[in-house]
């Protein structure tokens, strides 16, 4: 640091040089007003002065640095600060000043001890109370005292009376069963995985200071204890599907605060609010079971219902259809069904290979290997009418 | 330098009266009591509880005592904490129950307490197994599922009173007891709740199904009623021309709509073929 090249000796060759390195060292007030009064130390080192082989070093005492700029040793500190320092050649400005002897030549000594304690008495006399906190006063941190409201209060000093400041608006939260698996019994005796968050508040910060030993851990308990008493009121379908959780949560936070009450703990029961309630992680496959099995029930009736849709969109159908031949067939009756037949016919015949046996007295030939190979085909139907009777 | 020798016998005299101050004067916080023991026997208490006083006007503060002679020993003012290791309990109809519970006690005597407990980590030491055993015997006359139920007030208040009447002998008094939990104890009867909770879920399920196919069988049933209703109300105008139609409809489906193809061997007499005699 000392071997570079320093922004202050850069500076213009004006006068001030000297002063500007010297302030750190004295950083009291007295030492400040010497500053203006002094005339400061000869101006040796000074950029500008011709001896000095490059800038000015600023970590150097101006008085003592007469050569070529060097880091300060030791010596240089010490004589810098002694009596015999350059004080011996420098005004009160000087580094190492001084005090200015106190009018009748008495020692600084009782001053000094007696600012100091009026700072104490004046810092630890004062308290700013923020608007969510609430102050406690003691006297030597033992009796109490009296409470202190937010804004500025003013106490005697330490240790006179002592201060304890606690935020008593903030709603603390307290989670209970997050780690783990917590298993509660609920009212008929099934057992149910339950996480739960406790929000909780400073009632009264005296009684929550005085009243109790470990008043977080009265808190645990107390809310473990209230429950387990609402849910065991519970049955597990109603704990799990959350319709009675609101009765819970309202039960436990009324437990709770009733019991705290009578400890007289100083806490208020904000809110209860259930964050986790699940089956027990041994069962809850055959939990889910049920939902599916539900979902299945659901997916059963739904292709059944389109199954009813379209048996009845058929017959609908169907029933349209005939009913429009019907009508047609009423007005000329024998007609529609010779057309309706040889239409059929035509459609039906067409297709298919058709043998007329002329005569009644033929034997017919069915020609067996062709039919066969058709059967190998597809298996298609082979239909013999008999004479019909008419 | 010049200070120290110019005070130098007043400063000492500072720093005895110093010493001498903070071997005699004692800060009692509100938190404690504490018990003045002198050569071994207690002699008075300061800031001992009491309900009807508020803070501020207890006996907390500052006192004092013969610096060498008297000893002094703090005990706590506050509602203390007295917790259990889980207990298995056996109910009267000879079910298992995994029970944690605490109690809250505050000391009222600390002389008494001093005496007979000496401090408060002996005083739970000696209350645990009391409260544990009182536990044990209240709950062991009751019934499991009485157990599980929060109904439990007359039980906890007969453990109170009995738990109270021990802590008496040793300055304390008992405040509250709760069970914390009662669970089922870990192996078979966990086991065996959660099979039960299996089955019961099981069929459940099978009932929820089994629920499903039978609405879903009405649904096609009723559709299918009501198709056949449908056709009979449109086909029983005419019974005769249905089934001449319907013939109609079945041959086309038959022998149009099947795969591969079909013979067919016709006599001429059949109805289609009377033209073909060209017969009038």
């Amino acid at each position: 640091m000392a071997g570079r090249k320093s922004p202050w000796g850069g500076g213009s060759g004006g006068g001030s040089g000297g002063g500007s390195g010297r302030g750190p060292e004295d950083g009291d007030g007295p030492a400040g007003e010497g500053e203006d009064s002094g005339s400061g130390p000869p101006d040796q080192d000074r950029p500008g002065s011709g001896k000095s082989g490059g800038p000015r070093n600023p970590w150097l005492p101006p008085g003592s640095g007469d050569g070529p700029r060097r880091t300060p040793n030791i010596e240089d500190i010490f004589r810098s600060r002694g009596p015999e320092g350059p004080r011996r050649r420098g005004g009160p400005g000087g580094p190492g000043f001084r005090l200015p002897p106190r009018p009748g030549g008495k020692s600084w000594f009782p001053v000094a001890v007696a600012a100091i304690v009026g700072i104490w008495v004046l810092v630890s006399s004062t308290h700013q109370v923020q608007p969510k906190e609430q102050g406690m006063v003691t006297w030597f941190g033992g009796k109490y005292s009296r409470s202190m409201t937010p804004g500025l209060n003013f106490t005697l000093p330490w240790p006179i009376q002592q201060v304890t400041v606690e935020n008593v608006s903030e709603i603390r939260p307290l989670r209970i069963g997050t780690e783990g698996e917590k298993l509660i019994l609920t009212g008929d005796q099934n057992l149910v995985d339950l996480s739960y968050l406790v929000r909780w508040k400073i009632k009264d910060l005296t009684q929550f200071s005085y009243q109790l030993d470990n008043p977080e851990l009265t808190l645990a308990e107390v809310g473990e204890s209230a429950m387990r008493a609402s849910v065991a009121e519970q049955d597990l379908d109603a704990v799990v599907s959350g319709e009675g959780r609101s009765d819970i949560e309202a039960g436990v936070r009324q437990r709770m605060q009733a019991v705290l009450d009578a400890y007289k703990s100083g806490i208020a029961i904000e809110g209860v609010a259930i964050e986790k309630a699940d089956p027990p992680t041994k069962v809850v496959e055959a939990f889910k079971a049920v939902s599916a099995a539900q979902q299945e029930a659901n997916a059963t009736r739904n292709r059944s219902r389109a199954y009813a849709q379209q048996v009845l969109a058929r017959a609908q159908g169907d029933a349209a259809a005939f009913d429009q031949i019907y009508a047609q067939y009423k007005l000329a009756p024998e007609v529609t069904r010779r057309r309706l037949y040889y239409e059929t016919m035509e459609s039906v015949l067409g297709k298919v290979d058709k043998t007329v046996i002329e005569a009644p007295g033929v034997t017919p030939y069915l020609p067996l290997p062709e039919v066969k190979r058709r059967a190998v085909e597809a298996a298609p139907p082979t239909i013999v009418t008999g004479p019909k009777g008419n | 330098m010049s200070f120290w020798q110019t005070h130098k016998p007043s400063l000492i005299a500072l720093g005895l009266l110093a010493a001498a101050l903070l071997s005699t004067v004692i800060i009692v916080p509100e938190t404690k009591q504490a018990v003045i023991i002198r050569t071994g026997e207690p002699v008075s208490v300061v800031n001992q509880f009491s309900p009807r006083k508020p803070f501020g006007s207890t006996g907390a503060g500052i006192w004092w005592r013969l610096p060498i002679i008297d000893r002094v020993q703090y005990v706590d003012r506050r509602i203390l904490n007295l917790d259990m290791q889980p207990q298995q309990v056996l109910s009267n109809d000879q079910q298992r129950l995994q029970v944690d519970a605490y109690a809250r006690f505050r000391i009222i005597d600390p002389v008494l307490m001093v005496e007979s407990a000496v401090s408060e980590d002996n005083l739970r030491a000696q209350l645990a197994p009391i409260l544990s055993s009182v536990l044990r015997q209240e709950l062991g006359r009751r019934p499991f599922a009485a157990l599980l139920t929060a109904e439990r007030g007359t039980a906890m208040a007969n453990i109170r009173a009995a738990l109270d009447r021990q802590a008496r002998q040793y300055g304390a008094q008992v405040i509250d007891v709760r069970i914390k939990r009662a669970d089922l104890p870990d192996g078979s009867p966990l086991e065996t709740a959660f099979t039960r909770m299996q089955t019961d879920r099981q069929a459940e399920s099978e009932t929820i199904k089994a629920r499903g196919e039978k609405d879903a069988q009405i649904i096609r049933a009723e559709a299918e009623a009501e198709a056949a209703r449908i056709y009979a109300e449109a086909y029983g105008k005419d019974p005769e021309f249905y089934d001449f139609y319907r013939a109609m409809q079945s041959y086309r489906s038959t022998f149009l709509g099947g795969e591969g193809q079909s013979s067919i061997i016709l006599s001429p007499d059949n109805e289609y073929l009377r033209q073909f005699r060209g017969r009038r």
